[in-house]
């Protein structure tokens, strides 16, 4: 379909980009590469009356490696992600999971804070927020503020993003070079939204079993979720058979998919087992 | 409101409301028709262009945000002269039957062979999955565009 009618403004800095929302009374909307918010107008599930286009405000698409982590600009691109070659040791998780962000012409546009203020429950992006810790920093019209991703993803399509905020950043933490780690998720077509899809870390200590384990689903609920029964089943354990079998049983118990077209709550809930198990074998290997 | 940009290496200036997406910005106010619309909400991948450099699709970007791009259309991309070697390879491999996907498909594959001459088949097969296709089933499409690599390889795809 086409567009429903609204305004358009592009402005060159974060602050005019602040008044603008704030000027519409929570119905204007930041467009940064559009790649969700464009079918959401097609389809007129949003009809905002003004659009403000973040593209000309400046330092917003950077990619920023540190002690502290990675700190990626909110106007960065799938793209990007796939270019940067120090994102290989510095966040091999990220890099791993933005391998299966849609389609090639989208990973041209699309932007990781826009698909975070989309908070798709399938996407990987905010999966990898969740399960990483991330912070969020936003801006508005009170000031600036980073939101853990525990507090951020409310349901699918609901964040706690005030409606004059804009998303600056998606900070992650420092990744540790012995970290071990998995991505895998099902879609029954390349760059489809996955049915289910798992991100997990640990970081073996030096006897060789697991600490720290970060698991996060996507698909598989209204939000992306940590599963801390599956991250108990690991944590203190070598990663074998034995646990391997029972972190994929845990993940299974601890997931409430929901019933689509696309596949059964019972199906979602074997899958995101079967997941668990892949991407911890892949993680241990 | 006022827009201008470059489109297959021409300035225009035209006069759009916002919502007007790119697509229908090439086809109706520019009448460059060989953009196709499949879809319209970034599904199927007929609307394809490059935006600088970038294959994009041109459903999912307003015209307002071309402001001083460099736009190419499937028009940009072949010449009245001879067909390019990416449009003799399509021929060659039976890569269209009806061909109101084939303009995304060959914006798609120029953008992939001028970055990538060196790509290999999975790498091919993973970047057209963004364009569908509902005659040929893929396999001369895929075909074609490894076919094409030796031109890309050598003239940058140009005749």
């Amino acid at each position: 379909m086409k567009l429903p009618p609204f305004e358009y403004a592009c402005p060159a800095t974060l602050s005019e980009a602040v008044a603008l929302l704030a000027s519409h009374d929570g119905d204007a909307k930041a467009i940064a590469g559009g790649q969700s918010l464009m079918p959401m107008l097609a389809f007129r599930v949003a009809s905002p009356s003004l659009l403000v286009d973040l593209r000309k405000l400046p330092g917003l698409n950077k990619i920023a490696i540190d002690s502290d982590g990675v700190k990626l600009g909110a106007m960065v691109r799938w793209r990007d992600i796939e270019d940067d070659e120090r994102l290989k040791t510095a966040h091999p998780l990220l890099k791993a999971a933005i391998a299966h962000v849609a389609h090639y012409q989208i990973r041209n546009r699309g932007t990781v804070g826009g698909s975070i203020a989309h908070a798709d429950p399938a996407a990987e992006m905010p999966g990898i927020a969740m399960t990483c810790d991330a912070g969020i920093a936003v801006t508005g019209k009170s000031g600036s503020r980073v939101i853990k991703a525990a507090d951020f993803f409310l349901g699918a399509l609901t964040t706690a993003l005030e409606p004059d905020e804009i998303i600056t950043e998606i900070r992650l933490p420092a990744w540790p070079q012995s970290r071990r780690f998995g991505f895998q998720e099902f879609a029954r077509r390349r760059g489809d939204f996955a049915m289910a899809g798992v991100a997990l870390y640990y970081d073996p200590d030096p006897s060789g079993k697991a600490s720290n384990a970060h698991v996060g689903v996507i698909g598989v609920g209204d939000r992306p979720q940590r599963l801390t029964a599956v991250e108990a089943a690991i944590n203190g354990n070598t990663i074998d058979e034995a646990t391997i079998a029972r972190a994929a049983a845990a993940a299974s118990a601890a997931v409430e998919p929901q019933q689509d077209i696309h596949a059964s709550a019972a199906y979602r809930r074997a899958l995101t087992g079967t997941l668990v198990e892949r991407a911890l074998k892949i993680a241990a290997a | 409101m006022p827009v201008q940009f470059e489109v297959n290496g021409k300035s225009v200036s035209v006069e759009v409301e916002p919502r007007l997406t790119l697509a229908d910005c090439l086809r109706q106010n520019l009448r460059l028709t060989g953009t196709h619309l499949g879809c319209e909400h970034g599904v199927c991948g007929a609307c394809t262009v490059l935006v600088n450099g970038d294959a994009v699709r041109s459903c999912l970007m307003l015209a307002v945000q071309a402001e001083g791009a460099k736009v190419v259309t499937v028009e940009g991309l072949s010449n009245d002269a001879d067909l390019t070697p990416l449009q003799k390879s399509f021929r060659k491999h039976h890569a269209l039957q009806c061909g109101f996907c084939t303009p995304g498909f060959i914006t798609t594959a120029h953008a992939l062979l001028t970055e990538e001459p060196d790509c290999d088949a999975d790498r091919v097969r993973d970047v057209l999955s963004g364009n569908i296709c509902r005659c040929t089933g893929y396999i001369s499409i895929v075909e074609a565009v490894l076919d094409a690599r030796s031109a890309y390889k050598k003239t940058g795809g140009g005749p």
